[in-house]
């Protein structure tokens, strides 16, 4: 009788402090969002190094002239307007007491600093140049007006200018990278400030409440790196986080399935698709049934490469492998991006078709290749290539799969050493431009063409029609421009897309979060909601 | 004694030595950390003005000799991802490795000595029986699955220990960094150095308990009982100091592979140690790191092995640090 008592009398304390934990959980969860993140941080210097993770803590810390909106619209930033003086000049109006976490106000100097700064940061790995050597001259008319000139038109200005961050002068003049990391000179205007940057670990954040804009509703961010993607899954159910960024589409059902989580997910700006070797040689993974090389590239055919493309099955590609986390594509970006083409499809799934094409081609019987592909780079990047392989081979083309990490498989990739093989592209700027000058257009190192065409893809119309477009500032006249040559390079079958992958996030049921098309984790877009 | 550690010092860099070699040789061959570190939308021109940046773009032996000469001056090359000392970065991570490796080996030997004599002393017996079956679960049980299963069960059904992450630390004596000073730190510690420390656990019990097994059966135990001495003390002393010497090289070596191979574990319950670091730097070609890292690892195996060989003469006095000749 004492005994149960007692028991009832231990139940209700327990209760009540379970009660009053909660509800102190629930005051500080209100004010502290912790997430975790997939990739390593490397440095806090917003000019060191254009690398994602880097980007997406600068993103907390720093502002830019002008940034994007969910859907890769570019919207005002430090900037309140923009505009072209002439083709070849563009004129920034500077928001007005806008105050750096050190004090100083933001003046053009410091935007004229920046624009200094990126291409000048010793021992860069991935310097940010690509998107200021374009400038050759810098014009402060007065504290909040500032002008670009560049040597020819130059359409891109403000999308350029949207992966620029602006540092402030007074701090960072004489800041080596490792005052950012440590701390001391990581000043911005941005939403956040740094509190502590620990490699490998984590990163802590304080809201800045001297933000100009809109304030985010969280007071105290932590990111997470946890590169594991179950240990990240983990993190989440055992509730040591309120969010992580891409859960494996494998465990999309668990967590779905979980009444205290919630799943959200957003087309990428990143196209997964297939490089072909377009050289004039014998194609170093192309080999008759019996292994013996073709002294053919018979990827130089048109109908072989439409046939390969036929084969394949995108939709089961993105139902099954993908568990839904992607949609087939016949193009280079997705419906809101600029420069899409409407309508354009991906070609249908047609094994008969895709026979008869080979037979046409002079391959009644197919050919042997080996199909290459990065491992854990792009969401489910192995099983896609395996996939693809299993495709060709019901219209006779053996196909061998072999796969290796980004490192190595990238340096060989773009050696041209490979026959066939699969890659990803985020269009980052937001236009089609983007994957146009670096994957299909001419390798040019003068221009600055063709960067990343792994695959040497050559059509003198489609480079007339990019180069074209790369200096057209009227919009309208761009997109057109842009979609052509899109057009004409799919027709051409210049890369083959597959499809446009979803970048996921998971949470918990009382926070929720604003998909970006960037596939950046940004703490100030997730809110509070009732659980 | 000294002469033996002065020898024993000089074999050591040629190790060193060579063992950079092959490694600097070996990541050069896997090819150039530019096409994986640079922004694809980087034109030509900046891909190879980052090559020049990084000295990438001279010829191996050049590159070889820029990084001997730094050595000598005691640096060991900037990392290119962090644009930090390489050295740096590794000493700042060492501290939660060593941290972890420390409480495995604990954790092994406080558990492993005792289970593997009482599994010895009473083979027949079913504790005895039952920690033998055990210790096989201990060996052939992979540590990443431990890992996932212990945070499913722990952190995700019951919700007592947290699934990742080093915790808070506090500065030991002002200077490193640890964690197990505060009662949330040992938290974050316990499953990881468990997690850890079972392979270990599982060696030392067999390794103690045949190594019981056998001292039982030698002729000094039977005598020692024949005087008359306790229990205890047979156990204790003429067992126990018997079999120690197999035991500490195993402890000594393991605590090496412990510190170099915590990468599985680290990744698992990302934990910030110089594993993780390793297997980073692996991902993106990061050379200084990889052949720092390696060159700390080399370092550290070179000293226990001198410290177990040290602490041989210590148990046995039968041994003498004398280099045989030739």
């Amino acid at each position: 009788m004492r005994n149960s008592r007692f028991r009832r009398a231990l139940a209700a304390g327990l209760a009540a402090a379970a009660l009053a934990a909660s509800v102190v959980a629930l005051q500080a969860s209100a004010q502290e969002l912790r997430i975790a993140v997939a990739a390593d941080v490397t440095s806090i210097d917003p000019h060191f190094f254009n690398l994602f993770p880097n980007n997406n803590i600068a993103e907390h810390i720093f502002d830019k002239l002008v940034q994007m909106d969910p859907d890769s619209k570019i919207i005002p930033g430090l900037a309140t307007s923009w505009k072209t003086v002439d083709d070849r000049t563009w004129e920034f109006k500077l928001r007005k007491g806008v105050k750096f976490t050190d004090g100083t106000e933001l003046t053009a100097e410091d935007v004229v600093f920046s624009l200094d700064r990126v291409p000048n940061v010793p021992n860069s790995p991935g310097p940010f140049s690509a998107y200021t050597k374009a400038i050759i001259a810098k014009e402060i008319v007065d504290p909040y007006t500032i002008r670009f000139r560049y040597a020819a038109p130059y359409p891109l200005a403000p999308n350029d200018l949207s992966t620029i961050y602006i540092v402030s002068k007074k701090a960072a003049t004489g800041a080596a990278t490792e005052d950012f990391n440590s701390g001391k000179v990581a000043i911005g205007s941005g939403r956040y400030r740094l509190v502590k940057y620990t490699s490998g670990d984590r990163v802590d954040l304080v809201r800045n409440d001297g933000y100009w804009g809109e304030k985010s509703p969280w007071e105290k961010v932590t990111f997470k790196i946890i590169k594991n993607e179950s240990a990240r899954v983990a993190a989440l159910l055992s509730g040591d986080v309120d969010a992580i960024e891409q859960p494996p589409t494998a465990d999309l059902a668990r967590i779905k399935g979980d009444p205290k989580f919630t799943v959200t997910s957003k087309i990428s700006h990143r196209v997964i698709y297939f490089n072909f070797d377009h050289l004039q040689r014998v194609s170093p993974f192309v080999t008759d049934k019996a292994g013996k090389p073709l002294d053919r590239n018979p990827l130089l055919d048109v109908r072989v490469r439409r046939a390969i493309s036929k084969a394949i099955n995108r939709q089961a590609i993105a139902d099954r492998v993908m568990e839904g986390q992607a949609i087939p594509s016949g193009q280079l970006v997705s419906e809101k991006l600029f420069g899409h083409v409407p309508g354009l499809k991906a070609d249908a799934y047609d094994v008969e078709g895709a026979k008869k094409l080979l037979a046409e081609a002079g391959y009644p019987d197919g050919f042997s290749i080996t199909i290459h592909g990065p491992s854990g780079r792009y969401v489910n990047d192995e099983k896609i290539v395996q996939a693809v392989a299993q495709m060709v081979s019901r219209i006779g083309i053996t196909a061998k799969v072999e796969t290796a990490p980004m490192g190595p498989y990238s340096g060989r990739a773009a050696k041209q050493e490979f026959s066939f093989h699969m890659v990803g592209w985020g269009a980052s700027t937001g236009e089609a431009s983007s994957p146009l000058r670096s994957l299909l257009a001419t390798f040019n190192r003068d221009k600055g063409l063709g960067a990343v065409n792994w695959g040497r893809y050559s059509n003198v119309k489609v480079d007339y029609l990019i180069e074209q477009a790369l200096q057209q500032v009227n919009d309208e006249n761009r997109s057109v421009m842009l979609q052509n040559a899109t057009k004409l390079a799919m027709e051409d079958l210049g890369i083959m897309p597959i499809h446009f992958q979803f970048t996921i996030w998971a949470t918990k049921k009382n926070v929720a979060y604003t998909p970006r098309t960037d596939e950046y984790t940004l703490a100030f877009q997730f809110r509070p909601v009732k659980g | 004694m000294l002469v033996f550690i002065i020898r024993r010092s000089l074999q050591s860099v040629v190790v060193l030595f060579a063992m950079s070699l092959l490694v600097f040789a070996g990541v050069f061959a896997i090819g150039n950390p530019i096409d994986i570190l640079i922004n694809p939308q980087a034109d030509q021109i900046d891909r190879e003005r980052a090559i020049a940046a990084l000295g990438l773009d001279k010829p191996l032996w050049e590159q070889y000799f820029t990084f001997l000469a730094g050595v000598m001056h005691g640096d060991l090359g900037r990392s290119f991802v962090h644009s930090t000392p390489a050295l740096g970065l590794i000493l700042e991570r060492m501290p939660a490795t060593l941290e972890l490796a420390f409480t495995a080996m604990l954790i092994a030997v406080v558990l492993g000595i005792p289970l593997g004599l009482w599994a010895g002393l009473k083979p027949n017996g079913f504790a005895g029986r039952a920690i033998m079956t055990g210790s096989i679960l201990g060996f052939s049980l992979p540590t990443f699955w431990v890992g996932l299963m212990l945070i499913m069960v722990f952190s995700v059904m019951l919700g007592w220990l947290p699934s990742n992450g080093r915790g808070p630390t506090t500065l030991l004596l002002g200077l490193v960094p640890v964690s197990f000073l505060s009662v949330d730190g040992w938290r974050h510690l316990l499953m990881p150095a468990t997690n850890l420390a079972l392979f270990n656990l599982a060696l030392l019990i067999r390794l103690t308990r045949s190594g019981a097994h056998e001292a039982l059966l030698q002729d000094y135990v039977k005598f020692a009982r024949a005087k008359g001495l306790s229990n205890a003390r047979v156990i204790g002393v003429h067992v126990l100091r018997n079999i120690l010497i197999p035991i500490v090289t195993v402890i000594g070596l393991q605590f090496g592979a412990l510190v170099a191979f915590a990468i599985v574990t680290e990744s698992v319950f990302a934990w910030p140690g110089m594993g993780k670091l390793l297997i980073d730097s692996i991902g993106v070609l990061d050379r200084p790191v990889i052949v720092a890292y390696l060159l700390v690892i080399v370092t550290f195996f070179i000293v226990i092995n001198l410290a177990v060989d040290i602490l041989y003469s210590a148990l046995d006095p039968r041994v003498r640090l004398t280099e045989s000749k030739g």
